[in-house]
Order: C-alpha cells, then sequence, then structure tokens
C-alpha cells in the first residue's frame, strides 16, 4: 500500500460560502470520509483554521525564531487534507475526484515518499 | 539479416513484457538494449523467435546487472526476479504487455506531451534526437519530459495495467488521442518539411496492435481505418515537384488500394456494432472520400452533422464548411462558417479564401490568402497558398 495526501486548496479572502452550502459540504464531506473508513484507505484527515493564523518555526544555529503567517506568501493556501492509503494512483485518483465532488473544489494529489523497507 | 526492422517490430514488446518481470521501466529499458547489443555480436542469422531471445536475454542480463548492485531495492527486484524464473518459461513477450504499457504511458496524470514522448520511446523504440526531430522540439526537453514522467509514473504509483471496464471509456480516450496526434504530426506537420513518414508509420503500426489486443473496441478500429484511409492517398498528395495537391485534383491511381481496401472492411465492421464515435465517423468520411471515382458529398455532408452532434470543436466545423459548399453553394458555406474562429490556424483563412473565389468576391479573397500565407507553418504550404494567391484576376 502506498499513501497519498490529498490536498484541498483554500483561497485567502474569498468570502465564506453561504451558511447552507458550508453545510452542504459539511455533510457530503463526512458521507465520503465514512466511505474511505469503510473502504480501508483512512489513515487521516482534516480541516485547517485559515493560514492567518499560521506560524513558521525555523532554528539555525541553534536560535529559534517564530514569523507570523505561513510559510508562502501566496493568496492559495492548503485548507485541509486527507491522507490515504491505496494500492496505486488510479485508486488514489478515483477517491481524489468523490472527494473534489464533496468538498467543491480542486483536490491535489500527492505521493508520499515510500517508507524504507524494513 | 535486418535488425533495424527486429529492433523496430521487438523493441517495445520486450520493454513492456520487462517492465512487468522487473517492476521497473528503467531497467526494462537497459535490460532490453544489453539484450539487443548482444544480438548484434551474437546473431548470424535470425533466431527463430526473436523477440524470445531477447526477452530471455534482457531478463538473464538484468539478472547480472542486479547482482553487481548491492542496494536493498536491487536485491528486492533480483528476488522477484528470481522467483519468477521458476515459473513457466516465457514464449515471448506477452501482448497483453504492451496494453498494459501503452495506458501506462497515455496516463492521464501525466502531460499530454510527456504521453506522446514516452509512448514513441518506451513503444515504438525511438531514440530520443529521433523524437525531438519529429517534433522539432530540443533534444533535452524531449528527453527532459521522458525522464520526469518515468519519474512520476515511479513516485505516484501510476500502475501497469489495462483500466477495468468501466474506466475504459475515459482511460482509452488519451491512447487514442497520442496514436491520432502522432499520426497527424507525421501527416501534416506544423513546421518543416510538411510530411514525416517515420511518425506515421509508427502511428499505424501502435493503432494495429492496439486494434488487435482490443477488436471489441469500435473506436479503436475506427482510428486504425482513419489512420489507414489517410494513409492510403499520401502518395497523392504532394506532386512531382513537391508541391501540395488537394483531394479533388490528386491521380487516384496512386492512392494504396490495400490500405483502401482494409480501412473499408474495417468501416463496415464499425457499421455492424452500430456504437458509432468521433474517430469511427471520420473513417467512414474517409471511406467516402476513397470509394469510387468521386467522392459523394452529400454522403459526406450528412456523416459530418453527425461528427458535429457528438465532437462540436471548430475544426470539425470548419471541415463541414468544405463538404456543405460541394452540396449547398460557396455562400452557405461560408454563412456556416460565421462566428468559427481557430486562432493561429491557417486553414481556417484559406478555406474563407477559396469560398470567397468562387463567389467572385476576390478582393476579399486575397486578403484572406494573405492572412493564411502569414499563419502557414511549412514551405510546402505556403507556396500553395501563394500560387493560388497570384491566380487571383485582380
Amino acid at each position: 500500500m502506498k499513501q497519498y495526501l490529498l490536498a484541498v486548496h483554500m483561497v485567502e479572502g474569498e468570502p465564506a460560502p453561504a451558511p447552507d452550502v458550508m453545510q452542504k459540504m459539511f455533510d457530503q464531506v463526512d458521507r465520503i470520509n465514512e466511505e474511505i473508513r469503510t473502504a480501508g484507505a483512512w489513515v487521516f484527515a482534516g480541516g485547517l483554521k485559515p493560514a492567518d493564523s499560521a506560524t513558521v518555526v525555523r532554528t539555525e544555529g541553534g536560535t529559534t525564531t517564530m514569523t507570523d503567517g505561513p510559510f508562502a506568501e501566496t493568496k492559495e493556501q492548503l485548507g485541509g487534507f486527507w491522507v490515504l492509503q491505496c494500492a496505486d494512483l488510479d485508486e488514489a485518483l478515483a477517491w481524489a475526484a468523490r472527494c473534489s465532488e464533496a468538498c467543491m473544489g480542486p483536490v491535489e494529489v500527492r505521493p508520499f515518499e515510500d517508507e524504507p523497507a524494513a | 539479416m535486418d535488425l533495424d526492422s527486429v529492433y523496430r517490430a521487438e523493441y517495445g514488446r520486450c520493454v513492456a513484457t520487462l517492465v512487468r518481470l522487473l517492476g521497473d521501466i528503467n531497467l526494462a529499458e537497459e535490460a532490453v538494449q544489453d539484450a539487443f547489443a548482444v544480438a548484434v555480436e551474437k546473431w548470424d542469422s535470425l533466431p527463430p523467435n526473436p523477440g524470445a531471445w531477447i526477452v530471455t536475454t534482457a531478463r538473464n542480463r538484468a539478472i547480472d546487472r542486479l547482482r553487481r548492485e548491492s542496494t536493498r531495492e536491487a536485491r528486492h527486484a533480483q528476488a522477484l526476479l528470481l522467483h519468477q524464473r521458476d515459473e513457466p518459461e516465457e514464449v515471448g513477450p506477452v501482448r497483453d504487455d504492451q496494453l498494459r504499457l501503452i495506458f501506462t504511458c497515455c496516463h492521464p496524470a501525466l502531460s499530454p506531451d510527456a504521453r506522446t514522448a514516452l509512448t514513441l520511446r518506451l513503444l515504438a523504440g525511438l531514440e530520443v534526437p529521433e523524437i525531438a526531430r519529429a517534433y522539432l522540439v530540443p533534444e533535452p526537453t524531449i528527453a527532459q519530459r521522458i525522464v520526469r514522467a518515468k519519474k512520476k509514473i515511479r513516485d505516484a504509483r501510476i500502475p501497469y495495467r489495462v483500466p477495468a471496464a468501466e474506466e475504459l471509456p475515459d482511460r482509452l480516450a488519451p491512447v487514442l488521442t497520442v496514436l491520432y496526434l502522432m499520426f497527424n504530426e507525421g501527416y501534416a506537420a506544423t513546421t518543416g518539411p510538411l510530411i514525416r513518414t517515420d511518425l506515421c508509420a509508427e502511428a499505424i503500426r501502435l493503432a494495429r496492435e492496439l486494434a488487435a489486443l482490443m477488436p471489441d473496441e469500435p473506436e479503436v478500429l475506427g482510428l486504425l481505418a482513419l489512420l489507414l484511409l489517410t494513409e492510403a492517398r499520401r502518395p497523392a498528395r504532394l506532386g512531382p515537384g513537391g508541391e501540395l495537391v488537394l483531394l479533388p485534383d490528386q491521380d487516384r491511381s496512386l492512392w494504396n488500394r490495400a490500405l483502401i481496401a482494409e480501412g473499408h472492411e474495417l468501416v463496415r465492421r464499425c457499421l455492424r456494432r452500430n456504437r458509432p464515435g468521433p474517430y469511427q465517423i471520420q473513417a467512414a468520411i474517409n471511406a467516402v472520400h476513397t470509394d469510387g471515382d468521386a467522392t459523394d458529398w452529400t454522403q459526406v455532408l450528412a456523416l459530418y452533422d453527425q461528427l458535429q452532434a457528438v465532437l462540436p470543436t471548430p475544426i470539425v466545423a470548419l471541415n463541414r464548411a468544405v463538404a456543405v459548399a460541394e452540396v449547398h453553394g460557396p455562400a452557405m458555406a461560408l454563412a456556416a462558417l460565421e462566428g468559427v474562429e481557430l486562432p493561429g490556424y491557417h486553414l481556417l483563412p484559406a478555406t474563407r479564401a477559396d469560398l470567397l473565389v468562387r463567389l467572385g468576391r476576390v478582393a476579399e479573397a486575397a486578403a484572406a490568402y494573405d492572412e493564411a500565407i502569414a499563419l502557414a507553418g511549412t514551405e510546402t504550404e505556403r507556396t500553395f497558398l501563394t500560387a493560388r494567391r497570384a491566380a487571383l484576376d485582380i
């Protein structure tokens, strides 16, 4: 099995969807999460607070500095993600299509580095 | 002994089988290349089954290669390989392997440019410089596309398998597109010399393989028929001086009768299945063009109407307008082109120019020819259009 990150992007500063749309999205995501669990592909998933709540921590030469805000100064930020275990990319892409529909936005599929063989 | 033609015929098949045995594209390619290098030294005459010889030799070479390498991954691959050796002896390249590999090469997660380059490299056995020449793209660009695509196949674990029946419609489309574009680039190159026969030949060879492997997919048969019927007319497409000859002016005795017969038979098979699709309809149009002494334009127009319904693209609208002109006259055709936009494509103004000439609107025709000449990418087409422009009675 291989693990894949299914990342959902949010665009900073864009108005939040109407409450009924949000509710619909939550319901859809709940349903797909249930399906993922039943199929045995579930590893972990979660939605994130907006990127302005992020802090970047950097330790160099024994000194730790902290910076307010996310890594990248772009509008497109990670909004949430799934980590799934799948047999191959096709399986991950099939889930991604369902997840994209559920969360009403594009989903980026990215493979994890393989664990070193034991 | 013609090692070149053996290489052409067997390379892709052997690589495909070795990918399955080794689970790695790069290892498979190296092993097959090693085996062909051995063949050059050892073969005095062709062995009874050259493909089987190459597969066996490549597998043994791969084991040697993996033994020399001591990484864990290599040892794992070697164990896999040795295990498979105990299984019944392979009689040669397995045809399904080629099908698996073409679906991997044309996976929608790869960029369209990479799909074509990878298919030409792995399945047609073309070298990077050959692919670069065919597409007039710098060699490092092609090399990079191939390396990146192979890396993504490995890192993202793009599967090496024929898609399940329910996925097939979505997954077959990019495969057919790659073969169609490969042929088209060979037949009507966007730049450089107009016709590049090597690309046409490879596209047809792979389409034939695909049709043999998936005889129940009518669009695969349709694509093959389309390519064959187009290829059949190639000998008449350029005149003695290398100039472009349009369909009505072509010497039909130069057409390849065998390819036409084969194409017509495939179109008939498609018709019997009655599951029409864009490639089958285009093949049917070309079947009409190659039937008898002259084109039955009413039939062609009816087929273009059908094509436009399933594939409403500006290119189809443009080609349909040509049929409209033959059936209903140039004024109707010009009206049909109203609102059709194909930025940068010379054949739209060229067609408009021809229609304007037939309507006696020469000044407008001249302007349209000028536009087409400026956009044409090959010398052959520029010369052709310039001659037409010069023949105008202004």
